[in-house]
């Protein structure tokens, strides 16, 4: 055990934390959920990915940096602690890229990656319909293969809903049923859909934080070029575990958001000690050890994978953490901020009270996306705990 | 940047489990709660077959040489095994003692704790009762905050006081403090006891991982059995989730405990902090696994003849022992609100000034 980072690691950071001073913007971007903030944030990619640090764990040839996770982890550090603005294409990046990596035909490595790394490209994605939620396997939405004088397409015909990014994004991905006399997890293909095609429609759907952050998707006869298939056809299934796997586990939810977070909320304590309870005291406290807690099992985690493991039901475990905890660390500042919690940024009394609102009401969706927490504690007992169905 | 065992070290991990499975039944734990002093010497014997009592006294002294990061690991199945023996008390906190100690008093008692002939404990001015007393041959007792004496078990006087857990042997010690018996005052003796609360919170911590992650596998065992409604209750959600949450809880737990072991071995300035984490988090896993895996067995789980009070008794122990949970807080308050210890991204592995 060794939990010290070499000096090729320590300069690494350095280079990033140079990089990133820089760099970053002075001023926040407007939220990626509004048209000027989907465009600052592009903007903000472009100058990441010049930057070459847009992702660095891929490989160079896909706009990459070639960097190791534990250099990923250490980037995410500095990211964060850098103030650097949230990632608008996460759901390409950190999601649908490493499946691509996997899945991939090297055509399609090439053509989609370096896209998605610079954020030319910026994905939504495509995991619920109306009648698919938590039962992910009840997919409708049809995609019927076919030849005509251009080639070999998807038909597709249906609808996909709460597809985040999907009202400033250009791409979907997801699961859609090519064996049209298939049940649950069989028959399924991932496709990758450009949101520009004839007979797309994005009806964009107000969030709780009354932004567009995701979208209803109508298709209707959307002809998709067959050599949009992720995998094998009817694979589909499988391709999404993998996918989900990411968004539930470390990929997406690096721990430096959460130490970030547990860093302002015990300096948000500090600021108000005298007002605020010891019980909110402990559970301040109890947050932040949350926070290092997490941190540590995603060193633990990645230590592994480097020395070739790999991540499985695990994930499950994850996702609840992260999303209890995130959720609580928001509850604890609205709590300490008393009164002035309520209160919205442009009020006149609300200097100090920082974004702990807007955080909370995103935290809210943790437990949710990405699977919920009770379909994760069903995963939990059955597949890690072993217990009967 | 490696936050891995080795081989040898997940070797001796599984080889100790099986001893352990193998000799430590309920049926043994039950047998030592019936005897007067809840020990048994052939048993300590026996452990010190497979090297635990010595696994922290240097090789010179007949022991195994190693470190709380090889340690940690054993702890958490002497934790699994419910073993009750004088681990913490002996081997994770008075071996190291004595070994910073040193001269004649470590040459005297060092192979005698290797080759299990002796058993050592150690009283703390934070922690109320003094654990394996009334087995000890010697004692290492803290006289203020600041001199520690070695009293021979015979000098002092020694209380027994019966507690929840049977297998848990707390004791009332006195005794009368001369300049022969003191070996260290000052700051070094402060330093000794300081180490010796880390080392005995982190020993705790870790067996409360294994009792909790035994507590999971008899629920899971149970309810996975047990039938209603024409199915086996552990197929219903609502007590799947109660299991599923406690697995969370302790797979989170885990790596907070081995990080600390490794800054108690590594010496980290930030020992005491990193052990109150782990303290918390650990005893928090094993006292939500009591009550959960209760849950889970219903009506059967109430019994004094099922198994699973033997480990819910433990969880409920170690939460008490080497600081309870307002103590563990307090010095995680004071090191991040007072001391200004790293906080934020990038600061889980730094050291102060660095």
């Amino acid at each position: 055990m060794d939990l010290t980072f070499t000096p090729e690691q320590e300069k690494f950071r350095a280079q990033a934390r140079e990089w990133l001073a820089a760099h970053v913007p002075a001023e926040p971007l407007k939220s990626f959920d509004t048209a000027e903030g989907a465009k600052q944030h592009r903007e903000w990619e472009h100058v990441l990915n010049g930057g070459g640090w847009a992702m660095v764990p891929w490989p160079v040839e896909y706009g990459g940096r070639g960097a190791n996770l534990l250099e990923w982890l250490i980037f995410e550090e500095e990211y964060y602690r850098a103030g650097a603005p949230k990632r608008i294409n996460q759901n390409g990046i950190f999601l649908l890229g490493p499946t691509i990596m996997e899945y991939g035909t090297p055509e399609q490595k090439a053509r989609f990656l370096p896209k998605m790394a610079a954020s030319e490209e910026v994905w939504a994605q495509g995991w619920s319909e109306p009648n698919a939620g938590s039962d992910m396997a009840n997919i409708q939405t049809t995609a019927i293969r076919g030849t005509d004088g251009d080639g070999e397409h998807f038909m597709v015909n249906g609808q996909k809903t709460w597809a985040s990014r999907g009202a400033f994004g250009d791409w979907l991905f997801g699961m859609f049923r090519t064996d049209p006399d298939s049940e649950r997890h069989k028959g399924l293909t991932f496709i990758l859909l450009p949101l520009d095609l004839p007979g797309v429609t994005v009806r964009p759907i107000e969030q709780l934080d009354g932004l567009p952050g995701f979208a209803e998707v109508f298709l209707d006869n959307v002809r998709v070029p067959a050599e949009y298939q992720l995998g094998e056809e009817g694979q589909g299934w499988q391709v999404a575990m993998s996918t989900a796997g990411f968004e539930r586990g470390l990929m997406l939810r690096s721990p430096a958001r959460f130490q970030d977070t547990a860093r302002r909320l015990v300096e948000l304590y500090r600021e108000n000690a005298d007002d605020v309870s010891e019980t909110v005291r402990d559970d301040v406290l109890r947050c932040w050890i949350g926070a290092e807690a997490y941190t540590l099992e995603t060193f633990r985690t990645v230590s592994r994978l480097l020395a070739g493991g790999k991540i499985g039901a695990e994930s499950s475990l994850n996702k609840i953490f992260w999303s209890e905890l995130d959720l609580k660390m928001h509850e604890l500042a609205l709590e300490i901020l008393g009164d002035r919690g309520d209160l919205l940024p442009g009020a006149p009394a609300a200097e100090g009270v920082g974004n702990w609102l807007d955080g909370y009401l995103f935290a809210l969706s943790g437990p949710i996306y990405a699977g919920t927490n009770e379909i994760q504690r069903n995963i939990i007992s059955e597949r890690i705990l072993g217990m009967p169905r | 940047m490696d936050f891995r065992f080795n081989e040898d070290q997940e070797l001796l991990q599984t080889t100790v489990r099986d001893f352990l499975e193998g000799e430590i039944t309920p049926e043994v734990v039950r047998e030592l709660w019936d005897t007067d002093t809840g020990r048994s010497p052939a048993l300590w014997k026996t452990l010190a077959e497979i090297g635990l009592p010595g696994l922290l006294v240097p090789e010179e002294y007949g022991g195994m040489g190693m470190d709380e990061v090889d340690f940690v690991l054993l702890l958490e199945e002497t934790g699994r095994a419910g073993l009750a023996e004088p681990i913490v008390s002996t081997a994770a906190v008075a071996v190291p003692m004595l070994r910073e100690i040193g001269g004649a008093l470590a040459k005297e008692w060092l192979p005698k704790i290797a080759t299990g002939d002796a058993v050592v404990a150690v009283g703390h001015p934070d922690v109320a009762f003094v654990e394996d007393a009334h087995v000890a041959d010697l004692l290492l007792l803290s006289n203020g905050a600041d001199e520690v004496h070695a009293v021979l078990a015979v000098d002092a006087d020694i209380t027994l006081q019966p507690a929840n857990d049977p297998s848990r042997k707390i004791a009332s010690v006195s005794f009368t403090p001369t300049q022969a018996t003191c070996v260290a005052s000052g700051d070094e003796a402060r330093a000794f006891l300081a180490a010796a609360f880390d080392r005995g919170a982190l020993a705790s911590a870790a067996q409360a991982l294994g009792a909790c992650d035994r507590m999971i596998a008899l629920a899971v065992e149970y309810t996975s059995e047990r039938k209603q409604f024409g199915k086996p209750i552990g197929s219903f959600q609502a007590v799947k989730h109660h299991l599923a949450g406690v697995k969370v809880k302790l797979e989170y737990a885990r790596p907070v405990v081995q990080r600390a072991a490794h800054s108690v071995a590594s010496g980290s300035p930030l020992r005491a902090l990193h052990v109150s984490m782990a303290k918390l988090v650990a005893c928090e896993a094993g006292v939500f696994g009591a009550k959960q895996t209760l849950q889970c067995h219903g009506a059967i789980g109430y019994t004094w003849e099922q198994d699973l009070h033997v480990w819910m008794r433990r969880a409920w122990s170690l939460d008490r022992s080497w600081g309870r949970a307002p103590l563990h807080m307090g010095r995680v308050q004071t090191a991040l609100l007072e001391d200004g210890a790293p906080m934020g991204s990038g600061c889980t592995f730094s050291s102060p000034g660095a």
